[in-house]
């Protein structure tokens, strides 16, 4: 072969290869508009509604029109239509008059975003994350909001993940970093540099629960934060996404019973503050979902959908370890029950 | 900057003999060899393949498969250690075989390979295994290719060569997230789409490598060209000996790389301190590295050149001056916006003068028969420092606090460089090989 020739080559090939994914993307360009002006795959109501009520507030994950939108249905009807906002978010967290939101802008280059809102559209204040949003929380008179998101870009070209967890006031300051806060064991200070943390619970505006992790050994704490003093406190191993029953005596987390890294795999699990008594739940899929109350007796989590990426389905289980899990909202994701 | 397409084969650097009287070139500039072109855009292409992937795999991993990353992290530090590994392995193979090429091919294949699985098993375990595959491929490929590089680079223009081809390379790794997240705004769902055309630019990259890159050994032989057809055999084969790496000159570059290394925290905490500073640098945080690439690119060619003519070495030890004004500036209470683009560029500066300049310095000093390994010995030496050095810093950090421990570590780097200079210096404005003739024993040529 001359090199006109292998040139050659090298231009047909690279013609075909370069045709071959246009005509992918035209495909999935066509498909996507197909998608987003066909009808939502969930019934809809009246958005005006969207917040009265006792009601679950989440993500609704319905392909087609409105998907991504925060959504609302009545607690005595989640199976019903849904009530839409405008507003787009990854996670959510509501209470009685106002929701956090957490977000990926989309652009040349995505960014990312956290929003405290008031029910009827007006953001109260917005600050930017520094990665992919996991998990956000709001304590229950709405004036404190944890985040938590995935850092990414830490290194040279390479990809390592992070988490950084804040906690912001309603006027948008912060209490830093966690991982700049004080972390005690057994009353002593300790500094692990791998340590990360991650979802927060409230129990009040001043106090949280959160997860402390270790990257290099895997382990995790149930850790008990007080903001004033900026202290976190390890309570417990082997909690890892804590969320507080309504009642304020029991966590439900997801623990992990098999596997590590890549493989692992989390069943949710209920443990008693009191007696620190566990109790793993009847669920064999794995879940990665901060675990949220329906009441005192159910726990509501978000699952993919194993047939269409980006789909989601809000499940409900039994806290007592009765029952099977069951779909409590279809096309649904980040579930926050708020009972005004 | 000249780069010249032409296809007009340029002799192999050749160490058993003097270096080749360079070929008249118009006005007095000397053209970068088209292998080097080549190698260059194959990078590229490789570069905008992974970069796309990788731009858009947070987004993927917890939009559309539901999945926490966090699990990821933890096998973050294993794949470093089987980096380094096979880094090694691929330099070594290399010289033992004589076939930069194609051990670099291998490399080259494999993370395209890699990207065909990546479009059938879409899932936490497939995405696992492509990385994985993506980072043993460039563990394989980067010392043979650079030791191509030298073969096909006139050594007086080495370092111009490394620079031409770094510029390339990191064009690639700016494009590639450019091109993923252009897709993703025309269509948000289409991360397959992104998959796709990461194949399609890798299978070209593969394709360039494996037709077009002539298939240069490192060693001297009979003749002078090698094709692809070429029997194997090689008469008089020198024998590969681990002392041209760890004895001699390269021994001192490598304690060198070695003492740098260490104080060498990572971009990744200059941009912590950067982001906890205010809201410009936070905004930007996911694209800060491409910042760095960029700065990275424009200065690759310049300071290879400007390693040419002052002494790859000495480009090499000062270009760490530039890290510790990034550290200096990165600890200083100056505003936001000017010190993060000031860190940046500084960054990029750093990277240019060291990455390329350090391929080239080793290359200079290390026999043919060895090259790959001697590459490969001091980029291993580099990338296994500058991760003990982030752990420590780490350690520091949460000691310290960010400024504090920003500033011992710019304070020990100002200490280390003269005395690196001082361990370099019979080497520091050395432009040509030492090695006159193949083989450890060789007597070496002093600096004209």
């Amino acid at each position: 072969m001359n090199d006109r020739v292998k040139w050659l080559v090298v231009a047909g090939v690279s013609a075909v290869a370069l045709g071959a994914t246009a005509v992918v993307g035209v495909v999935a360009w066509q498909q996507y508009r197909v998608r987003l002006d066909a009808p939502s795959a969930a019934a809809m109501t009246a958005p005006e509604e969207w917040a009265s009520g006792d009601r679950i507030v989440f993500r609704n994950t319905a392909l087609g029109e409105g998907y991504g939108l925060v959504a609302s249905v009545p607690l005595d009807a989640p199976a019903g239509p849904r009530a839409l906002t405008g507003i787009a978010c990854d996670r959510v967290d509501a209470v009685a008059d106002e929701f956090s939101c957490l977000r990926t802008e989309r652009g040349i280059a995505p960014s990312y975003s956290a929003s405290l809102y008031a029910n009827d559209g007006t953001a109260i204040v917005t600050w930017p994350l520094s990665g992919v949003p996991s998990r956000a929380r709001l304590s229950a008179d709405g004036t404190r909001i944890a985040t938590t998101s995935f850092v990414t870009g830490h290194s040279y070209a390479t990809i390592g993940f992070s988490t950084e967890t804040m906690i912001h006031d309603d006027a948008g300051d912060d209490f830093g970093n966690l991982e700049e806060w004080t972390l005690l064991f057994n009353g002593t200070p300790s500094a692990p540099i791998d340590r990360n943390f991650w979802g927060v619970t409230f129990i009040d505006d001043t106090s949280f629960y959160a997860t402390a992790g270790f990257a290099n050994s895997g382990q995790t704490y149930l850790v008990r934060g007080d903001v004033p003093t900026r202290t976190l406190t390890a309570v417990a191993e082997d909690v890892e996404c804590p969320s507080l029953s309504p009642d304020g005596t029991r966590i439900a987390f997801k623990r992990v019973t098999a596997g590590s890294g890549p493989t692992v795999h989390w069943t949710p699990a209920i443990m008693d503050l009191a007696t620190g008594e566990v109790v793993t739940l009847p669920e064999s899929r794995s879940i990665d979902d901060q675990i949220e109350w329906l009441d005192d007796t159910t726990i509501l989590y978000g699952m993919p959908r194993a047939d269409d990426s980006g789909d989601t389905d809000v499940w409900a289980l039994g806290a007592d370890g009765s029952g099977a899990p069951r779909i409590l909202i279809e096309h649904a994701w980040s579930p926050s029950v708020v009972r005004p | 900057m000249y780069i010249s397409f032409s296809n007009s084969p340029q002799p192999p650097a050749d160490a058993g003999a003097p270096p080749p009287a360079p070929a008249p070139a118009p006005r007095g500039v000397r053209t970068v060899s088209s292998t080097v072109v080549a190698l260059g855009v194959v990078s590229m292409l490789t570069d905008i393949s992974s970069e796309s992937v990788a731009a858009i795999l947070p987004l993927y991993i917890t939009g559309v498969l539901g999945l926490s990353t966090i699990a990821f992290g933890f096998i973050d530090g294993l794949y470093q250690g089987v980096s380094a590994v096979v880094r090694i392995a691929g330099g070594y193979a290399s010289d033992r075989y004589d076939r930069p090429k194609w051990v670099a091919f291998v490399g080259y294949a494999l993370a395209a390979a890699a990207r065909i699985g990546l479009l059938f098993a879409s899932g936490f375990a497939a995405i696992t295994a492509v990385i994985t595959a993506d980072r043993i491929g460039k563990g394989i490929r980067t010392a043979p290719r650079d030791a191509l590089i030298t073969a096909a680079s006139d050594p007086e223009i080495l370092g111009r060569s490394f620079g031409v081809h770094r510029t390339l390379d990191n064009i690639g790794a700016a494009i590639g997230p450019l091109i993923a997240f252009i897709i993703l705004l025309v269509v948000p769902d289409g991360f397959h789409i992104v998959f796709v055309a990461s194949l399609a630019f890798a299978l070209i990259g593969v394709l360039i490598l494996g037709l077009v890159v002539p298939n240069i050994r490192s060693r001297a032989h009979d003749e002078k060209t090698v094709t692809d057809a070429a029997p194997p055999a090689a008469p008089a084969r020198t024998k590969f000996d681990w002392a041209a790496v760890t004895t001699g000159p390269m021994r001192r570059v490598l304690a060198a790389a070695g003492i740098l290394g260490l104080l060498t925290i990572g971009d990744g905490f200059i941009y912590l301190v950067l982001q906890s500073r205010g809201d410009f640098a936070a905004q930007w945080f996911p694209l800060l590295y491409v910042g760095t690439n960029v700065a990275f690119l424009a200065f690759a060619i310049p300071l290879g050149r400007l390693s040419d003519r002052v002494g790859r070495a000495r480009v090499f030890v000062f270009g760490h001056v530039s890290l510790l004004a990034a550290y200096l500036i990165a600890a200083t209470p100056i505003p936001d916006i000017a010190a993060t683009i000031l860190c940046l560029a500084l960054l990029g500066g750093f990277y240019a003068s060291t990455d390329g300049v350090l391929a080239a310095l080793a290359a200079q000093l290390t026999p043919p028969e060895a090259r790959g390994t001697g590459i490969a010995a001091a980029q291993t030496v580099v990338a296994l420092t500058r991760f003990v050095a982030a752990t420590g810093f780490g350690l520091l950090w949460y000691l310290l606090g960010p400024e504090s421990s920003m500033l011992i570590v710019a304070g020990l780097l100002a200490i280390a460089i003269p005395l690196v200079a001082l361990l370099l210096r019979p080497y520091l404005s050395v432009t040509r090989p030492l090695v006159a003739t193949a083989g450890p024993g060789a007597p070496e040529v002093s600096d004209p």
